[in-house]
């Protein structure tokens, strides 16, 4: 058996993020989990709007955790709902009872740029930080929920799977990290219509790096 | 999937006659497009740079080479590494300068021009120059300047091809964090 991969992320030579992939999102495995619940009149869990969001603030139960956002009322998305309205929908009691769906709030594509220009300096500090001269920069970042693996070629390019963390075991993920810049070479940096630098939207890379994973989470080697 | 599906990524071994060819092709449109052998010349550099800075990606991704320390090292994965695997010949490297900043690359066949006679009215074509392209464009992409050029060329009644190889400087600038 594998290790479950969540995330992989591209970072080009100049610290721009050219490629994300959400693993969970193509596959539905626990780790997006969205919870929906029937609610009565008073909502018996605080709510609070956050970036735009509407976020539980107190009162976790039933799988919904403080931190996750609102992501559909009665099976309506909120996507695009102002959350004045959403608050005053929520505060009526004639509406109840309300079926409301939470879920782990998903990463927005700026958002993930921004993370993707903060791990490069974050990089460089590793090297300047080593006691030793010849520092290799971070390999991998351990938390108890992840453990991140990132991987920099001679020429800069930096490969980063964000995976489950495994205590025992081969991972497998080394060979996922060689396996992916073997397929950034193929199907990104061969195709003629794809500029260096620039953000990856090739079908076949996607497709070809989503077989790797899977393989990886099922036999924990390529 | 099966293990068989990922052989599609495994480079693939292909007749060298096509690759002649269509490297022949190209040549001929180029000459056709632009007047005089310089500016074909200019653009066959210029190809071959954007290819290099493309293949190096592939070379690393699939020979597992590390940083080089010094030019003999580079010499040494090129002539015997990287021709071997995108050309299938090994060229022998030679007059080392005293600096060791200077190398040549001595091809007894080149198989880009198998088939190849330069008419008369080509004089200045340096037919080949694609080759020298790549190997400046990849060696840039990892931080090494070099000047490359063909100072022999069977094409031209030389006994063998010849690329000079020129190192200028690293380029620390480009270096990425962890690697110096």
């Amino acid at each position: 058996m594998g290790t479950r991969i969540y995330n992989v992320f591209i970072v080009s030579k100049s610290g721009g993020l050219i490629y994300d992939y959400d693993h969970s999102s193509s596959s539905g495995t626990i780790h997006s989990l969205e919870v929906e619940k029937t609610f009565g009149y008073p909502l018996d869990i605080r709510l609070a709007t956050e970036n735009r969001k509407i976020v539980v603030e107190f009162g976790a139960r039933d799988g919904i955790a403080t931190g996750h956002v609102l992501a559909s009322m009665n099976g309506v998305p909120v996507e695009g709902m102002s959350e004045e309205k959403i608050q005053e929908f929520i505060g009526k009691e004639a509406n109840y009872p309300l079926s409301l769906k939470f879920g782990r709030p998903r990463l927005s594509t700026n958002e993930k740029i921004v993370l993707a220009s903060m791990f490069y300096p974050f990089y460089a500090l590793a090297v300047q930080l080593s006691p030793e001269i010849g520092s290799s920069g971070i390999k991998e970042l351990e938390t108890d929920t992840f453990k991140l693996y990132c991987c920099q070629t001679l020429t800069g390019v930096k490969f980063i799977v964000v995976a489950e963390p495994k205590t025992s075991g081969s991972t497998g993920i080394e060979s996922l990290l060689d396996k992916i810049y073997e397929l950034y070479a193929d199907y990104a940096l061969k195709n003629p219509f794809y500029s260096l630098e620039m953000p990856i939207r090739a079908d076949l890379f996607d497709t070809h790096l989503g077989v790797a994973i899977d393989q990886i989470e099922r036999t924990g080697f390529i | 999937m099966s293990r068989q599906s990922n052989r599609t990524t495994d480079s693939k071994k292909m007749n060298a006659e096509l690759f002649t060819l269509t490297y022949g092709a190209l040549v001929t449109q180029l000459c056709k497009d632009y007047e005089n052998d310089e500016e074909v010349n200019k653009q066959l550099d210029k190809m071959g740079y954007n290819i290099g800075v493309r293949l190096i990606e592939d070379f690393l991704a699939r020979s597992s080479v590390g940083r080089c320390q010094d030019f003999r090292e580079t010499a040494d994965v090129i002539a015997k590494v990287a021709f071997k695997m995108y050309l299938g010949i090994a060229p022998s490297v030679t007059n080392w300068s005293p600096a060791g900043d200077e190398f040549s690359l001595i091809l007894e066949s080149n198989p880009l021009v198998d088939f190849v006679e330069l008419p008369d009215n080509h004089t200045s074509l340096v037919y080949s120059n694609l080759l020298c392209g790549v190997l400046r464009g990849a060696l840039e992409m990892v931080q090494m300047a070099v000047d490359v050029k063909f100072s022999q060329d069977t094409l031209r009644g030389d006994n063998v091809t010849e690329i000079r190889m020129k190192f200028i400087k690293r380029m620390e600038e480009n270096l990425p964090a962890g690697d110096e």
